[in-house]
């Protein structure tokens, strides 16, 4: 039986690791037991996650696994009575999440081993690149990628096929293949998760990318935040070279093409696909002025192509399963599927991949099992900084470009934070707003210093010091930043401002006219009090308070200054028996 | 000022990095990430160093070393404890987190403390948002943190570091 530990950086993080070592002695001697490791299968809320596999079958999955259980799963693997894990296997409602998911990026992420090719091949890997490279000509992979209506899955959305044929086109090379897993839109880690989990599914696409181009290099700007993704990649691309998968003479083709890593620095901007063309040649990442598109004049002013990696995960299935088929799924407009990270106030967080064309609801609910603590859902926020807020009125949107773009957020690259009512509105807006005006490389003064005032005036309106006209001033800088700002970074960064504007304004107005959070979470607007008959006097507010607020003595109800109190919410989360409140 | 005196490195060691990317185009930030993994920081005189070699201006190689904030300029404590500041986390409480750990170490975003022991970073989304809130110290991520359990991860490291 093979014993298969997912290590994703969430595993890890949830402790993936020592589960690991613990069952590397327990199993030693067993000889009908193998252990190995696995990336991530996107059930990050179940983390750590062990699978027991009968050859290829999945026999059981095992979650929420300590170092202390590696002693059970010896056992159940040496017996072969696996009802001696029982404890800790999976529950059928949460095996819900990924049977209603259909996975073409995601298909080997925490199936296969991430750092052995074989693993990979063994599962239709490079059978793809064989097939481009054996029987196809560049313009056919084009035309085959244009019949699936595949989208730059980064967040723009535009169609793959158009970028590579004009970098086909356009005249003069070298040309060169750029992957852009500079994945900085905080609440998204489905590029970090599909280079860790099947780093050669990536190789793989953009091999058959820089043929399409008749690019001779290609090269992955990688997050400097993922140094497992890079370590991983870095191992595939020696393994992809040994096997004579990139390099010179691909597969014994004619066609040649090299890769290599970059590791980003920590630019948000960076994203942005000129920036990140600035930075790959020494530079701070500020964009240039487009046109000349990269297409045209990139890397070195040559003909570059630039995708996402989700985008090139999709590539390899398309040509091996037809464009055809990848079109069969989504909607008019949105073909394919695509993956979303799902997190927040969620009750089964991880990543998510489904047809295009099913509705937020189906994701949120269906999926990811509803709000945790059954609170009530109040805004999913899709996008990042350059998306929106969506209200629960609109949880019946289809997952589609067009129909997303409609509500004020976008697709963008996949992030879903999930909030519920004790999240503020305002807060959410300013949160956003602190990121752009922090990440604005200030080569424009629009988003430079739109982003900064804006700013401004969100910290102060949730911080009771909001004043009449703030909206109405909020609401001109918008338009003229989305207006005058060079690059997406800055045309976009008025969005979560203008959604939270459209569809939460009373909030907005509560702040500023009666000095009021209704979500209360913004700390300046609360006041905590403590209801002296549920107070028993346990003192462990006072002792918690770092302000010395609280007074009252032992068995004896406790009361709050409200003018020494700081508004930390120490007391409240201190309390064990409901006696403090906030309002 | 063309020379540094603020500093002494042992430039000896950048100037075998500054061999293996000579005649490279666009290395810069290469550079400087292979500098910083030797000296911790990048120390002025390094910087200097570095124009002076590549050929670019001290305020290029500095605009782009601030652009960036991986580089730092000063030198940082033993543990670097990056506590993320994603969407995820955030709305999970990453606030009360950072409160806590102030409160602790007496130390804000971009601080280091007095015994030179911890760093505090406030960074980008580190992409594990299912266990938000996140922080990680060193190669270590820690994840669904309250305040307390945040405190007691930095005192075993201090009481580790205190029994030597």
């Amino acid at each position: 039986m093979r014993v298969i530990v997912g290590e994703g950086s969430c595993g890890l993080a949830a402790g993936a690791g020592k589960v690991y070592e613990a069952l590397q002695t327990k199993l030693e001697g067993i000889e009908s037991a193998s252990l190995g490791i696995t990336g991530c299968v996107g059930m990050c809320w179940l983390e750590p996650i062990v699978d027991l596999y009968n050859g290829k079958m999945l026999a059981k999955r095992l979650v929420h696994v300590a170092p202390e259980d590696a002693d059970d799963i010896a056992a159940a693997v040496q017996s072969g009575d696996l009802s001696l894990v029982d404890r800790i296997t999976i529950r059928k409602e949460d095996e819900d999440f990924l049977r209603k998911q259909t996975r073409i990026a995601l298909r080997h992420c925490g199936v296969i081993d991430p750092a052995d090719i074989n693993d990979y091949m063994a599962d239709d890997g490079y059978q793809a690149l064989e097939k481009v490279l054996g029987t196809m000509t560049p313009e056919e992979v084009i035309e085959e990628i244009k019949v699936s209506g595949l989208a730059g899955r980064g967040g723009a959305g535009f169609p793959t096929w158009f970028k590579w044929k004009a970098a086909r086109n356009a005249a003069g090379g070298p040309k060169y293949l750029i992957c852009n897993a500079d994945e900085g839109d905080p609440g998204a880690f489905m590029d970090r998760a599909v280079i860790e989990s099947d780093p050669h599914s990536l190789i793989e696409g953009m091999m058959i990318a820089a043929y399409a181009i008749g690019a001779a290099e290609a090269i992955v700007y990688v997050r400097a935040e993922y140094p497992l993704a890079i370590v991983r990649l870095e191992n595939a691309i020696k393994q992809a070279r040994e096997a004579g998968k990139l390099g010179k003479n691909i597969l014994g083709s004619d066609f040649s093409c090299d890769m290599r890593i970059k590791a980003g620095a920590g630019a948000f901007v960076c994203g942005e696909e000129t920036a990140l063309i600035e930075s790959l040649e020494g530079n701070r990442g500020m964009p240039r002025l487009k046109p000349p598109f990269p297409a045209n004049s990139g890397y070195w002013h040559k003909p570059s192509n630039i995708n996402n990696v989700e985008t090139f995960a999709n590539v390899a299935w398309i040509i091996l399963n037809g464009g055809d088929k990848f079109a069969a799924m989504g909607t008019e407009d949105s073909k394919g599927t695509k993956v979303f990270a799902l997190t927040g106030k969620i009750k089964r967080g991880g990543l998510v991949e489904i047809p295009m064309g099913k509705t937020l609801r189906e994701v949120i609910f269906d999926i990811g099992g509803g709000i945790r603590d059954d609170k009530e859902f109040k805004a999913v926020q899709m996008g990042g900084p350059s998306g929106g807020c969506i209200p629960a009125s609109l949880l019946d949107t289809p997952i589609d470009y067009k129909k997303l773009s409609a509500t004020g957020a976008i697709m963008g690259s996949g992030g879903m934070v999930v909030m519920d009512e004790n999240t503020c509105m305002v807060g959410m807006a300013k949160f956003f707003l602190d990121f752009t005006a922090k990440e604005s490389c200030g080569k424009c003064v629009h988003c430079r210093i739109g982003t900064k005032r804006m700013q401004e005036i969100l910290t102060r309106i949730t911080e009771g010091e909001g004043r009449e006209g703030d909206i109405e001033l909020l609401e001109e800088l918008c338009a003229a930043v989305k207006d005058g700002a060079l690059c997406g970074l800055g045309q976009t960064a008025p969005n979560p401002v203008l959604t939270t504007l459209r569809y939460f304004r009373d909030e907005y107005e509560a702040h500023i006219n009666e000095k009021k959070c209704p979500a209360g979470s913004c700390a300046a607007l609360l006041t905590y009090s403590i209801d002296p008959s549920k107070c028993v006097g346990c003192t462990m507010c006072a002792r918690k308070c770092p302000a010395g607020a609280i007074a009252g003595t032992v068995r004896n109800p406790h009361s709050i200054d409200p003018e020494k109190c700081i508004r930390c919410g120490q007391c409240l989360a201190a309390c064990r028996f409901g006696a403090v409140s906030v309002g | 000022m063309n020379t540094c005196s603020c500093s002494k490195s042992d430039l000896t060691l950048v100037d075998k990095v500054l061999e293996e990317y000579a005649g490279t185009p666009g290395s810069l930030i290469a550079i400087l990430q292979k500098a910083q993994a030797i000296y911790g920081y990048l120390p002025a005189d390094v910087i200097y160093r570095i124009a002076e070699k590549t050929g670019n201006s001290p305020a290029k190689v500095m605009g782009v070393a601030t652009f960036y904030t991986q580089f730092r300029l000063e030198p940082v404590g033993k543990y670097m404890l990056m506590l993320c500041q994603g969407t995820a986390c955030h709305v999970n409480g990453s606030e009360r987190i950072a409160a806590a750990i102030q409160e602790e170490l007496g130390i804000g975003d971009g601080g280091t403390t007095e015994d030179g022991l911890f760093s505090v970073k406030h960074v980008a989304c580190l992409g594990c948002c299912s266990l938000s809130p996140v922080m990680m110290i060193n190669e270590d991520t820690y994840g669904s943190l309250t305040p307390d359990k945040a405190l007691s991860i930095i005192r075993e490291i201090r009481a580790k570091e205190v029994q030597g």
